[in-house]
């Protein structure tokens, strides 16, 4: 994995995907206009501090982090549903013992957030944030709510299509990720200005969830799958061939 | 062979507040622990007013330039009541504060590199997250034999990084854009 010689610490770097990612500078979304660097990012070569992160354990985890629509004394209000997946890196391998943090609107569109104002209802049983760590072969589950869509002033009538948005560490600094998943069909997209930020069709379908009949649970719950893939690891010669584990779709 | 695209980044949005602070996050160390620091900073746009909702996450060796995690060939080294990441909103004037311990110097591909933090930034009106390092003042000679600071060419580009001393801690002002734009890094 590494050469220790006296010269210096080799480490592997981290593959970088500049192609999946939306640039800084997007002018539909009016809010990247003063907030984007105009100047042309300096490569930083992954060393020590990039290629660690905190290892965050259970201790950031408490109760019914898992169960959006149980964190109050009565139940949410809403369609309720689950929404599940594996979080892997670019090279398939499973990204175990992870945190994954999320929030999101209620199922009328709003969040419990004294910035949000918009005239849909709050529900006193519904806080909207969730945190799990995955198992040890990658995978996460939530139970929720599905989000409704909300207006906001970036153009206009401007809607946000239905989103839950996501927060990952995985195993290094280069993997941290703060994204957005969507549901599948939604009549919103083409006027979104998040969605079509994403330069590739194929990476912006990378950002929605499936509808997952088999594991719908009956009577309780609809269930929506939702893979995640982080950066994986540069290979090197010195990298023994290691185990990786086919996409089980 | 990198066979399985990744997920494309979004905006952490206007409403970051519910789902990413932690009630702990500025506090990669205990408040009381002899020797700890605050980093501080302002967040300001192209326009040199305060972003008032963004994040900073910090991340950085101990002070003996170790990490706690399996993947530095040296071992992981736990030091306890040392988290070595910090996570802080900014407040109502674009303002953050990270409460840690001044990291080591930590080894690079040809020597050491200077005592230095890695630092996020996280906004609304964002689409990717931004990254900085935060370097130390005092640290002049490790600072002039670093080898990320000696990549960039423009002093005054490279004085964007280095924290100025205060009385508690260091401060890094982070300009997004524009006459003092921070120098961000492709990582
Ligand atoms: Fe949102």
């Amino acid at each position: 994995m590494s050469d220790t010689s006296h010269e210096g610490l080799h480490v592997p770097g981290y593959v970088r995907d500049h192609d999946t990612h939306p640039p800084l500078d997007y002018p539909l979304y009016k809010s990247t206009s003063l907030r984007h660097p105009q100047r042309p990012l300096t490569l930083l070569p992954h060393m020590l501090t990039e290629i660690t992160s905190p290892v965050l354990g259970e201790d950031r985890v408490v109760g019914d982090d898992h169960d959006l629509t149980r964190q109050h004394d009565g139940e949410a209000q809403g369609q309720r549903i689950i929404v599940h997946g594996q979080v892997r890196d670019s090279d398939g391998r499973p990204v175990p013992h992870t945190l994954v943090e999320i929030w999101q609107a209620n199922a009328g569109g709003r969040y419990r957030h004294a910035a949000d104002n918009w005239p849909a209802p709050l529900d006193p049983h519904f806080t909207g944030v969730g945190r799990v760590i995955t198992d040890d072969q990658g995978r996460y589950r939530f139970v929720t709510i599905r989000p409704g869509a909300y207006p906001w002033k970036n153009h206009q009538n401007a809607w946000r299509p239905a989103h839950i948005h996501f927060s990952l560490f995985g195993r290094a600094f280069t993997q941290r990720l703060v994204t957005q998943m969507y549901f599948p069909d939604d009549p919103l997209f083409f006027q979104d200005p998040m969605w079509q930020s994403v330069p590739d069709e194929k990476a912006s379908e990378r950002m929605l969830a499936r509808f997952d009949y088999d594991t719908t649970e009956p009577e309780w719950a609809l269930s929506y799958r939702w893979d995640i893939v982080l950066r994986g690891r540069e290979q090197t010669p010195f990298e023994s061939e290691e185990e990786v584990l086919e996409d089980d779709e | 062979m990198s066979t399985h695209p990744t997920t494309p980044s979004q905006t952490v949005g206007p409403y970051l507040h519910i789902g990413l602070p932690w009630p702990d996050g500025p506090f990669a160390v205990a408040r009381d622990t002899p020797g700890a620091v605050w980093l501080r900073g302002t967040v300001h746009d192209g326009a040199g007013a305060p972003v008032t909702d963004a994040l900073i996450e910090t991340w950085q060796a101990d002070p003996e330039g170790r990490f706690d995690h399996p993947d530095d060939p040296r071992g992981a080294k736990n030091l306890p009541g040392f988290r070595g990441f910090g996570r802080c909103p900014t407040d109502d004037t674009g303002s953050y504060a990270i409460l840690t311990l001044k990291p080591g110097p930590v080894p690079g591909p040809t020597g050491d590199q200077a005592p230095h933090v890695d630092v996020s930034v996280f906004a609304r009106g964002m689409l990717h997250r931004v990254v900085t390092r935060l370097y130390f003042p005092e640290e002049e000679s490790a600072n002039a034999q670093d080898p990320v600071l000696n990549a960039i060419e423009d002093p005054r580009a490279r004085a964007t990084l280095i924290a100025h001393r205060e009385d508690d801690g260091y401060r890094l002002d982070i300009h997004l854009q524009g006459e003092d734009e921070t120098v961000f890094f492709d990582i």
